[in-house]
């Protein structure tokens, strides 16, 4: 197995030379799936890059963005949090206030609109919490394009208001029973399902994992987040931040954020792993902060695996974040060092959950609590003058039913 | 010369084509699989694949999934999967045995490690279903540097600069998927098969295998008729599965043979009617 190399010259991660052709990002990416689907993934690669040069189609992304999903979201100065916490000043950027909800929204209306391009009539999708789920659901509701969603069934019974949201919106959602029944084996199914209809279906992957090129096109259609965060902060604050926070599941809201700071050496960049039950318990789902390389759904990257290779299962509060792999494009950037990963746990999100909603009054997703409850930590180390902004990238409407069972009460 | 080789220009002689039966290692539990190599190759198997479980069987239908999950109730790693081919190759010399599944497991022991032990065991070809030869250069390149066939997926998908790609790195065989779909999935198209192999051969003078669809023996003969291999998987692994309320041990080992030997003697005729 190739190893990384590690590379102490941070200026070698340069945005827009990552991945190569073939979709590598150093060793890791790249196209891992059987012969069926290579042909269709390079048709989609040219599509896109196509594309992502017509005037017409770039208008018509712009203008969605706009208007149905409501962006540019806000960049939200969170000063009574920043006061409580007594050190840098946090900025949230709003993803939780896009349409349905969260950041997915972002990436489902671009590849929507490459599946209408290709003439696709039917699209699939795979998720976890249930927030790319409704968005994609949503996007084929709005272009009338048949819509299947894979869904673990353990992650069925934890997002029963997502499961119906997706069902009102039209879409077919199928339960997944086999191996660990989370997000995992929903992208398993949905390969699944695309290399039997790949004639008719696109695959709308959620996140920045998957074969190439989809690790590159999620993370362009996320860029969006960075970009106008980057743009918003120097209207705000007249400078660029000192600090990047983002939970990293598969990690598209992350490397959504990140981007387009790359560049940018002095803003450093954390993002944040699901640590579960602790990473010394092996109850986690952390794979960039104790797993190994490996190849898994198409790509190369770190997983969480056994010495024999199999995927083990892995632990989240957050069903969004509960996903053995990570996208190729953050192991490269853990390895380079141009990004840090750390990890909190579920009682540290929970406790952030709870902090924000009452101390800003905004409620946000289980996911994006992992990053919260990081600047929790990191906050108070940083001077006054010093600038984080976290991605709040869901709202946490969805969790309500979790939280409260955790404590006991019935909603 | 590879036994794969050796194999097929044999069968050549004797105009017949090859019947290759696919079964997960230590499915439905490990003690079984070797005495079932023996009993297909007895009813007449002429090259054994022999699937490696994966946690994450992704290009599987449920058959050969369900099929993973028992052996690796019983931890089967592919360590164990090499185990089970050497103790093979104590009894069998010279039929191929092909191990088939996917990188991970190889790419966590390392490719040379890997190559060097299915050299040792005495394995004769590794299918890894989600490494396509743009992705395969160094670990082929491990495993021909000891006589062992890196063995390629061609689709239905494929065109014609793939089909050259794929061949010019492939050795023993090509493995045509003759339907878009996982494994276990619908019926076979013969005529669409017929064309597609033409469309092949004009490029490549590897055997071509056909797999995927093939249920019974007259689909089996169908496409012996355009074919230099039969690869027939699911319909075998479901006999497991027949057999799962059936006592573990002794009586579920020989009624799972029984059921298995059954059918690819009734293939093996088929086939060999039509020449």
């Amino acid at each position: 197995m190739p190893q990384a190399e590690k590379t102490p010259d941070k200026t070698q991660q340069i945005a827009g030379k990552f991945p190569d052709e073939r979709g590598h990002f150093g060793p890791y990416g790249g196209c891992f799936v059987s012969e069926t689907l290579m042909v269709p993934l390079r048709e989609l690669e040219q599509a896109y890059h196509r594309l992502m040069q017509d005037p017409v189609f770039l208008k018509e992304l712009d203008d969605d963005l706009r208007h149905y999903v409501g962006r540019p979201s806000p960049l939200y100065f969170a000063e009574s949090w920043t006061r409580k916490l007594g050190g840098a000043q946090i900025y949230l950027k709003r993803e939780d206030l896009n349409h349905t909800g969260a950041h997915k929204v972002n990436n489902t209306v671009g590849q929507a609109l490459l599946a209408k391009a290709l003439g696709k009539t039917r699209i699939i999708a795979e998720t976890g919490a249930g927030q790319h789920g409704v968005a994609s659901a949503t996007v084929a509701a709005r272009l009338g394009l048949e819509c299947v969603v894979y869904m673990g069934a353990d992650d069925i019974q934890r997002q029963a208001l997502n499961v119906y949201r997706m069902k009102l919106l039209g879409a077919t959602v199928v339960p997944v029973e086999s191996g660990s029944r989370t997000l995992k084996d929903a992208l398993n199914e949905a390969m699944r399902d695309w290399v039997t209809h790949v004639d008719t279906t696109f695959y709308i992957i959620g996140t920045v994992a998957g074969p190439h090129p989809y690790p590159a096109m999620v993370r362009d259609f996320q860029a969006v987040i960075g970009r106008e965060a980057r743009e918003q902060i120097q209207q705000q604050a007249g400078r660029l931040p000192d600090a990047l926070v983002a939970c990293v599941g598969g990690g598209s809201n992350a490397i959504g954020l990140f981007y387009p700071f790359l560049d940018d050496q002095n803003v450093t960049i954390y993002g944040v792993e699901a640590a579960g039950d602790g990473l010394d318990t092996g109850r986690h789902a952390a794979p960039l902060c104790a797993g190994q390389p490996g190849v898994l759904h198409g790509n190369r990257t770190y997983l969480m695996e056994d010495p024999d290779g199999q995927i083990i299962e892995t632990h989240s509060i957050s069903a969004g974040l509960d996903y053995p792999g990570v996208g190729p494009e953050h192991a490269w950037l853990k390895d380079t060092g141009r990004a840090q990963y750390v990890a909190v746990t579920d009682d540290e999100a929970l406790q952030a959950f709870h902090d924000l909603t009452r101390i800003e009054g905004i409620m946000p997703a289980l996911e994006s609590s992992h990053a919260l409850a990081y600047v929790t930590k990191l906050a108070p180390t940083m001077d006054k003058d010093q600038i984080i902004i976290v991605n709040l990238s869901g709202r946490g409407d969805k969790d309500i039913h979790t939280v409260a069972a955790l404590e006991g009460i019935e909603v | 010369m590879s036994r794969i080789k050796n194999c097929f220009d044999k069968l050549n002689t004797g105009n017949r084509k090859a019947l290759i039966p696919f079964v997960t290692a230590g499915d439905p539990d490990p003690a079984l699989t070797v005495p079932l190599m023996h009993a297909m190759v007895e009813a007449g198997a002429d090259i054994i694949e022999l699937g490696v479980p994966f946690s994450d069987p992704m290009a599987d239908g449920p058959v050969i999934q369900r099929a993973a999950e028992r052996a690796l109730l019983h931890h089967v790693s592919l360590r164990d999967v090499l185990g089970m081919v050497a103790t093979f190759r104590q009894q069998d010399d010279h039929t191929p045995v092909v191990l088939m599944g996917y990188l991970n497991p190889v790419e966590v022991m390392g490719y040379p490690a890997f190559a060097a032990a299915a050299e040792n065991a005495g394995v004769d070809g590794v299918l890894t279903v989600d490494l396509p030869p743009e992705e395969a250069q160094v670990c082929a390149g491990e495993l021909r540097a000891r006589d062992i066939d890196p063995i390629f997926l061609l689709a239905p998908t494929t065109d014609d600069e793939r089909i050259k790609l794929i061949c010019e790195a492939a050795s023993g065989y090509v493995y045509y998927v003759a339907v878009k779909g996982v494994t276990g999935a619908g019926n076979l198209d013969v005529a669409a098969v017929a064309d597609k192999l033409t469309q092949i051969r004009a490029l490549s003078h590897l055997p071509v295998g056909v797999g995927f669809g093939i249920k019974d023996a007259s689909s089996a003969a169908a496409v012996a008729t355009v074919a230099d291999a039969v690869i027939v998987g699911s319909v075998l692994v479901k006999q497991m599965e027949l057999a799962q309320s059936l006592k573990q041990g002794t009586e579920q080992h020989d009624t799972i043979t029984a059921g298995i030997t059954g059918l690819l003697a009734q293939m093996r005729a088929a086939m060999d009617a039509i020449v």
